[in-house]
């Protein structure tokens, strides 16, 4: 498995690199975590103080160090303005993400594949408008507009769940799965439309390869055709854009969860950003940074599992 | 065997008939060579024999008869049992031809997975027999290969065996040999020669230069602009090309291949004991290079060459 490896060194080199660049930008800009801590009023000896128990007089390279070797030992250091150890602090938060993410990734994979079929096939057709009508409608509608929309339909309307009371998931995890599907379905929606449209210009450009004549001529007719041979080399394009709608659909959901008050990683990021609390910034952009390379490099393994050409880095 | 009777074929999207009305015939283990240039309708004629027409984006009359099949209005069900399994199909790119993803051994065995009721064992020994059957070297060795690890020629080869597993009375085959290169081609015709030998089989070979088809084929007819404008032995219409288009044809082809060509022709017709007198007597300038068109004494219009 040497292309696995060498996919695995890469991931690892690149979360290096991104980890280094995450600690970085966040100490060129500006702002000063210790006056952030201790308020507009501190003394300078109290700044420095604070500084001299954060590390940040150190030199900045010593610093990444210390950090970096944390990292590996599970200590993502001290939230500044929490007071408290960055993991603990972050693992909750992950969790209702994770939760969210993925029913949203099952949505749109249950829903997405189905429906770019009927639309490769129904191409053409007299109804066409107005699938593509739909489909773009789907696509161009803001997640935080679609979060109101099913917030105030569901929610309020409706009173399936209640909008802004999240329960815990300790405590009520089919309540808390139920109200992360509202959320779930908002981020799914755009994502949906956008695999639908990709599966439908694949499809039909894989019909059109001269191998499905070739197939036609056996005498299969165009369904075994789909599903002897043109599924299986449509399947390439899918999975890399289900790679990287696993990794988008985290960028998403940080939107998502602003509106529907969801205890996530997003909200987190966002509170944790204003507040200039770095460790927490920095650990919360590494884990996004490996999500999204991971769901790349996932991607890939399975595409080359699939297409024996790409062992050969004939294609990319 | 195979009865083209006033085919016309005209795209939704094209002003000219794609076909104009052609008529031939194929006998039982007859190799009849198709040639013209592109766009003269000959792979649209093919493709009706095989059923491979996109019907919904053209329209179609005549008859189009393989063993008393209409190949032309069958329905699905009709074509299905026909395709592959009387009649195989090898096309020009063999690249592109075969699924990129599918062990070519797999697409070998389509065929007789579709038309057969044999067990998977007994298809990969057919499929295997038929690799062997095309002289691949190590058949299952390519049996178990995908075609991005095959050279041109060996997936060509692999394409036939594909289109002979079955046995099919009548072979198509859509300029199979202008995607390689010379030497493979020359090994490409004496494969296909030695199949029309050993199987009986019918073979269309359809090409855009008459010297392959010459190598190939005893008969042959030349369309251009949809449809035949020449047809009868392939010796008659290389060496005394009546139609200008012909003529035209025979003019591009090089010069001291066509005295290569007389010679074999001679050979040929001494063997048989049958030197025709109305070619033997101008034999003796065809050394001068120009040699067909200056025996034919047509002049045609349209030649430019």
């Amino acid at each position: 498995m040497k292309y696995a490896a060498r996919r695995i060194l890469a991931l690892f080199i690149t979360m290096i690199l991104v980890s280094f660049l995450a600690f970085a930008a966040f100490h060129i800009i500006s702002g000063d975590p210790a006056r952030a801590i201790l308020g507009m009023n501190a003394t300078e000896k109290q700044l420095e103080m604070m500084r001299h128990e954060l590390g940040l007089d150190k030199p900045f390279l010593v610093q990444y160090f210390n950090w970096l070797l944390g990292f590996f030992s599970g200590n993502l250091g001290i939230s500044y303005s929490y007071r408290q150890p960055v993991a603990s602090l972050i693992i909750p938060k992950l969790k209702v993400t994770l939760v969210m993410v993925l029913i949203s990734f099952v949505i749109i994979v249950i829903l997405s594949l189905p429906l770019g079929l009927r639309a490769a096939q129904k191409s053409g057709s007299r109804f066409e408008w107005l699938r593509t009508t739909i489909n773009q409608l789907c696509m161009a509608v803001p997640a935080f507009f679609l979060s109101i929309l099913v917030s105030y339909v569901f929610g309020i309307i409706l009173k399936v769940f209640t909008p802004g009371d999240f329960p815990k998931m300790e405590r009520d995890l089919f309540g808390a799965i139920r109200y992360l599907f509202f959320a779930a379905v908002c981020i799914a929606i755009p994502r949906i439309a956008m695999a639908v449209r990709m599966l439908k210009s694949t499809l039909i450009e894989e019909m059109e390869k001269d191998y499905v004549r070739t197939a036609i001529s056996r005498g299969n007719d165009r369904v075994e055709v789909l599903k002897k041979h043109v599924m299986k080399n449509s399947l390439v394009p899918t999975i890399t854009f289900l790679g990287q709608t696993m990794a988008e659909i985290v960028g998403g959901s940080i939107v998502v969860e602003q509106v529907f008050g969801i205890p996530g990683m997003g909200r987190f990021l966002v509170a944790s950003i204003s507040n200039r609390d770095y460790p927490v910034v920095e650990a919360l952009v590494v884990i996004l940074a490996f999500w999204v390379i991971l769901s790349g490099t996932v991607a890939d393994l399975i595409n080359q599992k699939i297409d024996p050409r790409l062992k050969l880095g004939g294609r990319a | 065997m195979l009865e083209v009777r006033d085919l016309h074929v005209k795209f939704h999207n094209r002003d000219r008939e794609a076909v104009a009305g052609v008529s031939f015939t194929l006998k039982d283990g007859e190799i009849l060579g198709l040639v013209g240039e592109s766009g003269s309708g000959k792979s649209v004629t093919a493709m009706s024999i095989a059923g491979l027409l996109p019907r919904k984006k053209c329209d179609y009359r005549g008859d189009v008869l393989v063993d008393g099949e209409d190949m032309l209005h069958a329905n699905r069900a009709l074509l299905r049992k026909v395709q592959g399994n009387k009649i195989g199909v090898v096309f020009q790119e063999p690249m592109s031809a075969m699924d990129p993803l599918m062990k070519v051994g797999k697409q070998v065995e389509e065929v007789l997975e579709i038309h057969t009721d044999l067990s998977p064992e007994e298809r990969k020994k057919r499929a295997i027999q038929a690799l062997e059957d095309v002289e691949l070297p190590d058949p299952e060795e390519v049996y178990n290969k995908y075609p991005h690890e095959l050279s041109g020629g060996m997936l060509q080869r692999s394409m036939i065996a594909a289109a002979i597993v079955a046995r099919p009375s009548l072979l198509l085959l859509d300029e199979p040999t202008t995607a390689l290169d010379v030497t493979i081609q020359a090994q490409i015709l004496e494969l296909l020669k030695k199949l029309n030998k050993k199987h009986g089989m019918s073979m269309l070979f359809i090409s855009h230069n008459l010297n392959v088809v010459r190598k190939l084929c005893k008969r042959v007819a030349v369309m251009q602009r949809g449809v035949i404008v020449e047809e009868g032995s392939t010796k008659k219409v290389f060496f005394h090309p009546q139609h200008p288009y012909t003529q035209h044809l025979i003019e591009c082809i090089p010069a001291r291949v066509k005295v290569i060509a007389r010679k074999h022709a001679e050979e040929e017709a001494e063997e048989a004991g049958q030197m025709q007198p109305a070619e033997g007597g101008q034999t003796v300038s065809a050394d001068s290079g120009n040699a067909a068109s200056a025996d034919s004494g047509q002049t045609g219009g349209d030649r430019n060459g």
